[in-house]
């Protein structure tokens, strides 16, 4: 061995030059190769995907780029046009605002609206992310009674007056439970609200109202509300209420207690059994069977009711889906700690099974968005209806396209902007080993 | 809570213990939500008889045996205007369940080669499906009915266009379906004498379709062998069908639609607003099955196809054998979920004038008799009898699929 390793000398004694790597196998080439032209199959997959795409943009783009944006009608918008196939998002150029404010909302108050806008995204910025301060939450609490104190305008009273409800809750309860037990004093908490809100309450704002109301804006009634406002109240407040009245419900459905888990059970069974269009004809046509002769409801509030109840349902579903895929283990860790059903469900069970259950949520969130386009069918004046009068309208009458896609998109912006944030979060709030 | 520590001492009972007491609570909660049922119920149901009452009205189905008095674009069964409201009711049952029937199978053929090709190697088309999906998707059904409609309606040949020497707009499949603005025509099949025969034997088929298939597992699970199933269970289809066809002498033939006057006759009509209802449907409701088949896809860990490519098996094999009985149990309950709302969206036939349950039970029905409360009702009834027996059948289906653990 050590007489050949003397002689031959198989070992290189100085460095080679390194070589690049085969032209094919490496960068665009490669790439190229590897997920377009892999094998024949791929080959023609490719080349049949090139076909589709050169076809569908060849006709869409010079149509939606070569589109008229200055006309005041349909015909003006030919005119222009002369003979050449394009859009004529001149439509959205003259009725945007009926799109998204609907006919009848006066527009000098537009900018309540907006100031509702802006101070949602204000609102849910610090329920969505971390980063955002604390303080801000005092916003997201105060928010509901703004909103509605922005879009159905009155005295700034009223709302203050509903929220000081939930403070005499609190106060009551607080000083309840120095005296009585934890239960007790949820009671009396919530006699002492429905105390105010009924009795003591509506004195109180009448009076202060009559004396000096506070910042007063011009009423606006709920028949005036329209297009993608309408479409935004709605969805805000069915996600708002859905996500605890489905939690509720899920809990319902899992607990020992079998009377209230079969009502539970059937609540969600006939929500989720019937289409949400019979509800919304049940919550424009029947319900006032179902009220004494002089309550009458607005009907908006009657369909956020409706659409609230509806997705509820679906969200007990989803967040059951997340208690059973918690394992047993953690339930009897939180027993073996002392903690007693509400702080496990609290600390322990809640906080896993919303994770798990992240993407459904948001599922039963977009669905609920995009289900808001069903109260066009009871009468409520939504960007569908505006899109229906503007047609109708001698000016425009003939329009499609324009009108669908720009109220699609919109929707679509809305949606998938939910359905990434959940992906982004879901992704943020991983625990496992990756 | 669901932790007692020291046995309560044996001095009787206090009403306390009624709420601190683990024993007793339960029954406290319960005796107050069911309370608390009874009394919205009872309240619920007086209002109903005081505003019926105020109203001079009271709840009576009488009004489903008198005649309907209208008449209904699509029928299945036999109607006429002289038929009852019940009989109308039933009809438009039919063409609620004929379309969602129609729709799940589109939309699970669309739904399963989108998922499959998104996660296809080819990233052109991985992208495009990704683009449908997403499009689709988050984009309201309702729009997408409306859309659909308004393409077939307006962007179709007229069939005057379909006239002359030298027409604007031909027909398709060899001059057997037309396609216009008015409706899409079909060929309509013509029962001969012996077309009971081909009938017969066609669903005999399908049995030994069925019947070869168990055969063929049995002997799978037995031998190891596999056996051309596709190719055998085609030939089972197809062939016997056929060569009966052929010995009677082609009993049943095909009538296509043709140009009489100012429209087309002898066909089947399929009506713009059963087709924009049904596309619109399919489409979206794949969108959402484009995702389940995919995520179902993902789910088996790579491990399992590592496995089978170790042991030797090809590509389709691995798929056939490995990952779609394993995929298809994550696939499936969500799957059916989809065909539940598929048959609930169907409602929404209500944006295009399709006539389904909702159209003329709770449509004509409702405002010809003024008995609102009663259709409503009814209607809901029927929708919820329907949903519950769908997925009274995925449980059963979901209970046969379970891990069998041992």
């Amino acid at each position: 061995m050590t007489d050949q390793k003397s002689t031959i000398a198989f070992v290189r004694t100085h460095m080679l030059e390194q070589l690049p790597p085969p032209r094919g196998e490496v960068g665009p080439a490669k790439w190229i190769k590897e997920n377009l032209f892999s094998g024949w199959f791929n080959t023609i997959l490719t080349l049949l995907s090139v076909f589709v795409i050169y076809s569908a943009l060849s006709s869409i783009i010079p149509w939606m780029f070569g589109g008229v944006w200055n006309a005041s009608s349909l015909a003006e918008c030919r005119e222009i046009l002369d003979g050449a196939h394009a859009a004529c998002w001149a439509v959205i150029n003259e009725r945007w605002q009926q799109i998204f404010y609907g006919t009848f909302f006066p527009s000098s108050e537009y900018w309540r609206t907006h100031v509702a806008f802006v101070l949602l995204l204000v609102a849910i910025a610090p329920v969505l992310f971390e980063t955002v301060p604390r303080k801000l939450l005092f916003v997201t609490v105060v928010y509901p009674f703004l909103m509605v104190w922005l879009i159905w305008g009155g005295s700034l009273w009223g709302p203050i007056g509903v929220a000081a409800g939930f403070i005499v809750a609190y106060y009551a309860g607080k000083i309840a439970s120095g005296y009585t037990g934890s239960g007790l004093s949820a009671l009396i908490a919530v006699v002492a609200a429905l105390v105010w809100w009924f009795l003591i309450g509506p004195l109180v704002v009448g009076g202060l109202n009559s004396v000096a109301p506070l910042f007063p804006l011009r009423e606006i009634q709920s028949r005036e509300l329209g297009g993608f406002v309408i479409s935004m109240i709605i969805g805000v407040s069915g996600i708002a209420l859905s996500l605890p009245i489905g939690i509720v419900l899920a809990l319902g459905r899992k607990s020992d207690l079998p009377l209230v888990k079969m009502m539970c059970v059937g609540f969600i069974e006939f929500f989720r059994g019937v289409p949400l269009i019979t509800l919304l004809f049940t919550a424009s046509l029947l319900l006032n069977y179902f009220l004494p002769p002089s309550v009458t409801f607005d009907l908006t509030v009657r369909v956020i009711v409706m659409v609230t109840i509806f997705s509820s349902a679906y969200m007990a579903e989803v967040i059951r889906g997340g208690l059973a895929a918690l394992p047993k283990g953690q339930y009897e860790a939180a027993d073996a700690l002392g903690l007693d059903y509400w702080q496990a469900q609290r600390l322990i069970i809640m906080p896993q099974a919303l994770k798990i259950s992240i993407p459904g949520i948001v599922n039963t969130f977009i669905g609920l968005f995009k289900d808001t386009t069903l109260v066009f069918f009871i009468g409520i004046f939504d960007m569908l209806a505006a899109a229906q009068s503007i047609r109708a309208n001698s000016e425009w009458n003939g329009i499609t396209w324009e009108l669908y896609i720009f109220i699609g998109l919109i929707f679509w912006v809305c949606c998938f902007s939910m359905s990434r944030y959940s992906q982004w979060l879901e992704q943020k709030l991983r625990t496992d080993h990756r | 809570m669901t932790t007692m520590i020291d046995p309560p001492k044996a001095d009787g009972f206090r009403i306390s213990q009624l709420l601190y007491d683990t024993r007793y609570r339960a029954i406290t909660i319960q005796v107050i939500a069911v309370i608390a049922f009874v009394m919205i119920a009872v309240f619920l149901l007086v209002n109903v008889n005081r505003n019926l009452a105020s109203l001079g009205k009271e709840i009576d189905f009488g009004f489903l045996s008198n005649p309907s008095n209208y008449d209904i674009q699509q029928v299945l069964v036999d109607y006429s205007s002289q038929s009852s409201n019940l009989r109308a009711a039933y009809v438009g049952l039919l063409n609620t369940l004929f379309v969602a029937f129609l729709g799940c199978i589109l939309a699970t053929l669309i739904g399963v080669t989108a998922g499959v090709l998104r996660l296809s190697k080819n990233w052109l088309v991985a992208k495009i499906m990704t683009v449908y999906v997403e499009t689709f998707r988050n984009i309201p059904v309702v729009i997408w009915i409306i859309a659909t409609m308004a393409v077939l309606s307006e962007a179709l040949p007229q069939p005057r266009a379909f006239r002359g020497e030298n027409p604007d707009a031909s027909m398709w499949l060899w001059d057997s379906v037309a396609v216009t603005g008015r409706g899409t025509y079909i060929p309509r099949p013509e029962w001969g004498a012996g077309s009971v025969f081909v009938v017969i034997t066609f669903l005999l088929s399908l049995v030994a379709i069925w019947a070869f298939g168990r055969w063929s597992k049995r002997r799978f699970e037995a031998t190891g062998q596999i056996l051309p199933n596709v190719w055998i269970k085609l030939a089972i289809f197809a062939v016997p069908t056929l060569l009966v066809f052929f010995i009677l002498g082609r009993p049943i033939a095909l009538v296509s639609p043709a140009l009489k006057g100012f429209n087309f006759q002898g066909g089947i009509q399929l009506s713009n607003s059963f087709l924009a209802l049904w596309l619109a449907l399919s489409v979206y409701t794949g969108s959402f099955i484009a995702e389940i088949v995919r995520s179902g896809i993902l789910a088996i860990s790579k491990g399992q196809s590592e496995a089978a490519f170790a042991l030797g098996m090809r590509p389709s094999r691995t798929m056939n054998l490995v990952i779609l009985p394993q995929a298809l149990r994550v696939i499936i309950p969500p799957l059916i979920s989809q065909f539940l709302n598929l048959t609930k969206n169907s409602s929404l036939a209500l944006a295009v004038g399709y006539q389904d349950l909702r159209a003329t039970l709770g449509g004509t029905t409702m405002n010809n008799t003024g008995r609102e409360l009663e259709c409503m009702l009814l209607m809901m009834m029927i929708y919820l009898v329907v949903s519950l027996l769908i997925s009274s059948g995925m449980n059963v289906y979901n209970k046969s699929m379970k891990l069998k653990e041992r």
